[in-house]
């Protein structure tokens, strides 16, 4: 079986932890919250403002804003663009993620 | 800029902001290279972030010697002072000052006539603005997705975004992907996945591949693309990926995550069989339906376009004066195409810069290029439409902008009832194209619902800026200074 990192023959830094609504999980240097969370098995991380219908990665390059999420208590963080460094606290964002 | 070369701003370092970088550098002028990634490469040449120390980049993306020779020159000419590259800006805005210097230098460019606006790294709140002589816009594109029922379902993603996480992040989404909707797009995408261990149950491509035979005179200039093409089928073959050609994804299913899609055969007038639907179960839908291309910093400069595509003349120039144009912003047509617009591109911008007359002969061998690939194409364009009959998917509960969680009821509703013809007044009666995305992505398909032509949005930014860093425009600048 085949991965990404394998087929790139990556050979990243150490793994470093990161806390997804207080569990720990682990990223590698140079993942962005996106690519960290799918690689733990999550692929949605808020909830829409009106109707609180989950959503993730949509266009993966910045421009349709879906995968919003909060990170460092900072709301609204694009998901695929922001990387991640050891220690951040990654919040499912609900709504427009003021309101918490 | 030190010494008195004439300064010219690239913005996007994709195949054409690097092919017109290389191009205008090497005949005496100052660039300014700017671009939203960590990473110079654009979407195509989009690299690993550089700690996850990718040893083979390579196989994930095709054409690498063309980007190691790209690479080489940007890096030669940034040693030598002759290229400055801004990484992780995000131009928001290129402003044109008129008659604020006397041209020093003929040619088309005031000195110091435009400043591009720009935000700094993932967080985007710091500004940052570079003066220039001249700007050459290289943003690219992105992609169109038409909705239909089940499109929000987190494990639903672009076909791009599914390609553009495995190539800059080494990641994927799930263990069982169908990549669909329509387009060239598609192949690379589908055999990327199955390369990286993902198992790709299906492509499913709403064309019909003996139009292409039709079209064989296109087809007979760009050996290189059957080639390419040929290759592509060779790898679904090996990885064993069913080709649906003919169908259409009718639904995604699933609640907090994606468990199976229902396609379905398409008829000849691009309507659904009834009787033809079938689930395939899978925890990703990479889906696609062609591209857009960005024009809003080429909107605000007040460029003419073309439909949707910036105007451009055999140099590549728009109508501005001092703003030139390459690769997909002027219309869709790929990495070649891109490469050879963009070295047209920065050969005359550095010859008006310098004040001479450029000689096309110089470039013969690039616009040679550019009309066959155009004509390339023009001719796929026909072949790879999204099924004619498209918005017959698009149910009364189907979100249509996925910002503002617009249904097509509500669209259909403002069309049908409230007499909109456009998706202007479809965004005014219904808030469609009002939230984060500003209607890039249901753009196409309010235009679609509402049976008018997608129009340019007249975004006056290129992305949301913070009211801070409005309050405090106009206020005396300094210059981005590389790290």
């Amino acid at each position: 079986m085949n991965s990404p990192l394998r087929l790139a023959d990556a050979h990243p830094g150490p793994a470093f932890t990161v806390t997804l609504d207080g569990r720990a999980i682990e990223a590698l240097p140079g993942q962005t919250v996106a690519a960290a969370l799918w690689t733990a098995g999550v692929t949605s991380w808020r909830t829409t403002r009106g109707e609180g219908r989950p959503r993730g990665v949509f266009c993966g390059i910045g421009v349709c804003y879906d995968c919003l999420v909060t990170v460092n208590s900072r709301p609204n963080q694009r998901a695929c663009l922001v990387p991640l460094h050891p220690g951040d606290t990654i919040r499912t964002q609900e709504g427009t993620g003021h309101d918490d | 800029m030190t010494d008195d070369r004439p300064h010219l701003a690239v913005i996007g370092a994709g195949p054409a902001g690097l092919a017109a970088t290389v191009a205008a550098a090497a005949h005496g002028v100052h660039v300014t290279l700017i671009d939203s990634a960590a990473r110079a490469g654009g979407q195509f040449y989009r690299q690993p972030a550089a700690e996850l120390n990718a040893g083979r980049p390579q196989a994930l993306h095709h054409q690498w010697r063309t980007w190691e020779r790209l690479k080489d020159a940007l890096a030669h000419h940034v040693e030598a002072g002759h290229v400055r590259l801004l990484t992780d800006h995000h131009v928001w805005l290129v402003e044109r000052r008129l008659n604020q210097w006397l041209n020093q230098r003929a040619g088309d460019a005031d000195r110091n006539a435009f400043t591009v606006h720009a935000l700094l790294g993932p967080e985007q709140e710091t500004p940052a603005e570079v003066r220039a002589d001249a700007v050459l816009l290289a943003t690219g594109g992105y992609e169109k997705v038409l909705p239909f029922p089940g499109w929000t379902v987190p494990g639903v993603l672009t076909a791009g975004g599914a390609q553009a996480m495995l190539k800059g992040t080494l990641a994927v989404s799930g263990r069982t992907a169908v990549v669909a909707g329509t387009g060239p797009l598609l192949l690379p995408v589908a055999t990327g996945l199955a390369a990286a261990g993902v198992e790709v149950a299906a492509l499913v491509e709403s064309a019909d591949p003996k139009a292409f035979v039709r079209r064989t005179r296109a087809l007979a200039a760009q050996p290189g693309k059957v080639a390419e093409g040929a290759q592509y089928a060779a790898q679904l073959l090996r990885h064993r990926v069913r080709l649906l050609t003919r169908h259409t994804v009718v639904a995604a299913h699933g609640d907090e995550r994606l468990e199976a899609v229902t396609v379905a055969t398409l008829d000849t007038d691009g309507r659904v069989r009834p009787g033809t639907e079938r689930r395939i179960a899978c925890d990703t839908l990479a889906v696609g339906h062609g591209m857009l291309p960005h024009t809003d910093l080429a909107e605000t400069l007040g460029c003419r376009l073309d439909g949707i595509d910036v105007q451009v003349d055999d140099e590549q120039r728009t109508d501005v004066p001092g703003v030139w144009a390459a690769g997909e912003t002027t219309g869709i047509g790929g990495a070649a195409l891109s490469l050879a617009e963009g070295h047209i591109a920065g050969r005359s911008a550095a010859a008006r810069l310098n004040g001479t007359e450029p000689d096309p002969r110089t470039w013969a061998p690039a616009a040679k290029s550019r009309t066959k690939l155009r004509e390339f194409f023009a001719a796929l364009d026909t072949v790879y439409a999204p099924p004619a009959r498209w918005t017959d998917l698009v149910t009364d509960d189907t979100v249509v902008c996925r910002c503002e969680e617009v249904t097509g009821g509500a669209v259909r509703e403002a069309v049908d009832g409230l007499g909109a013809g456009d998706i202007r007044t479809v965004k005014l009666l219904t808030r469609a194209g009002m939230g984060w995305c500003q209607g890039r992505m249901c753009g196409p398909a309010v235009a679609g619902l509402a049976g008018c032509e997608l129009t340019p949005s007249r975004r006056p930014f290129a992305r949301p800026v913070p009211l801070g860093v409005l309050a405090r425009a106009g206020e005396p600048e300094s210059e981005a200074e590389p790290e």
